[in-house]
């Protein structure tokens, strides 16, 4: 901070050149994804045209993929709001940079994963059932009351930070004015106007953090609160949270990376943020490994002969290889890397964040088949192989969900500027002032 | 308030699968292709499980005669999001094809694998298209399906009981399974009846549940073989 500082809005240009600027990368990629999402859309028709028999589900196993994704997805949009209001409410300088991707993941991830029980509907057309017929006593109406009230909570608690950047964009002038200026809301950045916002977003993300939870906490009770082996487990509440939100870091690691790269935000996304998510990833790795090895360990002790099958089928039977490549990916790999300093680089990271969001899929699919696949009163071992047209889907929810990422990308900031430009006038002050509280012999202002 | 139940004796039992033959034709249960059957997409409201036993040529088969167990304390009915799955108050768990929006959530959770899907538009093949059932509605795609207890057949002898004037008799309700048992494996009555020989049965020494130590409460009792096996 040798030279005088410049007008912020040059200072941060490199924020606003994605949404004027789009290369050829761009649209190709986007080109090729909109295939993939327009196959998907394709396959999907045609299940709703022939029916569920198109894919590899059956009798015993009547879940596949779709609730497979439906946990995975909603996993990774843990990510986002969660990890964002627990930096912001523990005043984390170093979110600053960090809060809009995560957010932003939310959203997207959420409404693609809320859709993946509808894709697993033998009657999507009698969705309306729920509301006109639903029974609030079944956890799938839990789920349902849990994900909207999730989804407009993170759509909110994305939407009202971006005001004043939006506000920023109108200003500026060029493209879609009406937009910008509808959804400035009348942005100009009085005191009041700032004082409002602060406090909405203040209470915005103490509410969130519950809703997160309780989020993934239901879907975890779709499974236990059935009478099934491997499922009917008492922590898998807190179990399914620690796994979402280990995923959810994983995810944000991804995209931070893949977009620091395509929009040149090096500067703004530094080794250090990175490897104080990594921190946050190592230790979820091991509150996770902790959850599965409790987990199986009281199985195995108890040796209860039908859970005994279900844990066999998953260590040496047909689940082994899966089994095993989840404890490689969301134990081995993430600690190996983050431990040692010398492989905590960046791309040592992305390494970790891949290999967790894979272990982490693994890990959905190994809870949700193997119990289904290993019915009781000794009736065969189903089978489940799934088919094309899930793999589809699942291409094109993820498809879907890079696309909606790149599409925002163009229209706002991925960084929150007012943020990283508060942070440079207030924040040095009231980091200051709060070390200062810590210490002794002060008066200890609260703020 | 009568509770009915089914007591299958597996010392009478043949494993001859007449009970299945016989709830497919009565239930109006579609018929799928041989590919798709393999692949577990076969519907049977009245199932026969067989098991083998040992090593050849020491083998022994074991067959059993599985309907839904219609549990006092279902499973099945609590998780469904729209109560199209529900316990009647005579203690038949049944289905509401019109209302099920096909989550499948009542098949993960029954502990017996009693639920069948359609997986896709059900098909009666040749001439179980014209000899259907007009008792039992026809199912669609997309929606799950199971034993009912060939309930249909209670609403038929409570009509005839009522203008009778006259409580439902001893066996006069029975399934069709039950009906088609050429070894007369199969009792079928009121739990509440004392008298009843469904009743009588139940408390047989050979008596045995599947599932009694979930609390689940299945209503279709088993009476062990008498042979050493």
């Amino acid at each position: 901070m040798k030279t005088k500082p410049q007008p912020s809005v040059d200072r941060d240009e490199t924020l606003f050149r994605p949404i004027y600027e789009t290369g050829k990368g761009f649209y190709v990629a986007f080109g090729i994804l909109l295939i993939i999402f327009l196959w998907a859309l394709y396959m999907y028709i045609a299940q709703v045209w022939f029916g569920l028999g198109l894919t590899g589900m059956n009798q015993p196993v009547t879940w596949g993929f779709y609730i497979v994704n439906f946990v995975f997805f909603i996993g990774i949009s843990h990510a986002g709001t969660l990890i964002s209001a627990i930096l912001r409410l523990s005043k984390a300088e170093w979110r600053r940079p960090i809060t809009r991707m995560a957010e932003v993941i939310t959203a997207i991830v959420l409404a693609i994963g809320g859709l993946h029980p509808i894709l697993d509907l033998g009657r999507p057309d009698r969705m309306m059932n729920l509301l006109t017929a639903g029974r609030l006593q079944s956890p799938l109406l839990w789920d349902v009351t849990s994900i909207t009230a999730y989804f407009t909570a993170s759509t909110v608690y994305l939407y009202l930070p971006m005001i004043p950047d939006i506000a920023k964009i109108r200003d500026r002038g060029g493209k879609l004015q009406w937009l910008y200026s509808f959804m400035a809301w009348g942005w100009t950045g009085t005191e009041h106007q700032q004082r409002v916002l602060n406090r909405a977003i203040n209470i915005l993300m103490v509410m969130v953090i519950p809703i997160a939870i309780s989020v993934h906490t239901v879907i975890s009770y779709i499974f236990s609160m059935t009478l099934q082996p491997g499922w009917h487990s008492t922590i898998f509440g807190p179990y399914f949270v620690v796994g979402a939100i280990f995923s959810g870091i994983a995810a944000l690691m991804i995209v931070m990376i893949a977009f620091r790269r395509a929009y040149h935000l090096e500067d703004y996304l530094k080794e250090i943020h990175f490897r104080y998510l990594s921190t946050l990833l190592l230790i979820m790795s091991l509150i996770w490994s902790y959850f599965t090895f409790s987990e199986y360990l009281t199985g195995v002790f108890g040796a209860e002969p039908h859970e005994m099958h279900i844990i066999m089928y998953k260590f040496a039977g047909p689940f082994a290889l899966l089994f095993w490549g989840m404890v490689f990916c969301n134990f081995l790999v993430p600690v190996i890397t983050l431990s040692f300093k010398k492989l905590r680089t960046i791309k040592g990271i992305f390494v970790a964040s891949v290999a967790v969001v894979v272990g982490m899929w693994l890990e959905r699919l190994i809870i949700v088949v193997p119990s289904l696949a290993n019915p009781r009163m000794d009736l065969p071992v189903g089978i489940y192989v799934p088919t094309i047209l899930e793999w589809a889907l699942f291409a094109g929810g993820i498809s879907a969900f890079v696309m909606g990422f790149m599409l925002f990308s163009k229209f706002f900031p991925l960084v929150s500027i007012w943020e990283i430009e508060e942070g440079r006038t207030h924040g040095r002050k009231a980091v200051e002032e709060r070390i200062d509280s810590y210490l002794p012999g002060t008066s200890g202002a609260s703020s | 308030m009568a509770k009915w139940a089914m007591v299958i004796d597996l010392d009478k039992c043949t494993g001859c699968g007449a009970c299945n033959v016989a709830c497919k034709m009565e239930n109006n249960v579609p018929i799928v292709d041989a590919e798709e059957a393999q692949a577990g997409r076969a519907l049977f409201w009245m199932d026969m499980v067989t098991t083998f036993e040992g090593d050849f040529p020491n083998t022994h088969v074991k067959r059993l005669p599985k309907p839904c167990f219609h549990c006092d304390d279902p499973p099945c009915t609590v998780v469904c999001p729209v109560g199209a799955t529900y316990r009647n108050p005579e203690g038949i768990v049944a289905q509401i094809y019109h209302r099920c929006i096909g989550c499948r959530y009542c098949m993960a959770a029954c502990p017996f694998t009693a639920k069948y899907f359609n997986w896709y538009e059900p098909k009666w093949i040749g001439e179980s298209n014209d000899v259907g059932n007009p008792d039992v509605s026809r199912r669609m795609v997309g929606v799950v399906e199971k034993c009912s207890f060939c309930s249909h057949r209670l609403q038929k002898v409570k009509e005839t009981a009522d203008i009778e004037d006259r409580p439902i008799g001893d066996e006069e309700y029975v399934p069709a399974c039950m009906e088609s048992c050429p070894a007369d494996a199969i009792a079928f009555g009121d739990l509440e009846d004392k008298n009843s020989k469904v009743a009588r049965l139940s408390r047989s020494y050979r008596v045995f549940r599947y599932g009694e130590d979930l609390g689940v409460e299945p209503k279709v009792y088993y009476l062990a073989r008498r042979t050493g096996t």
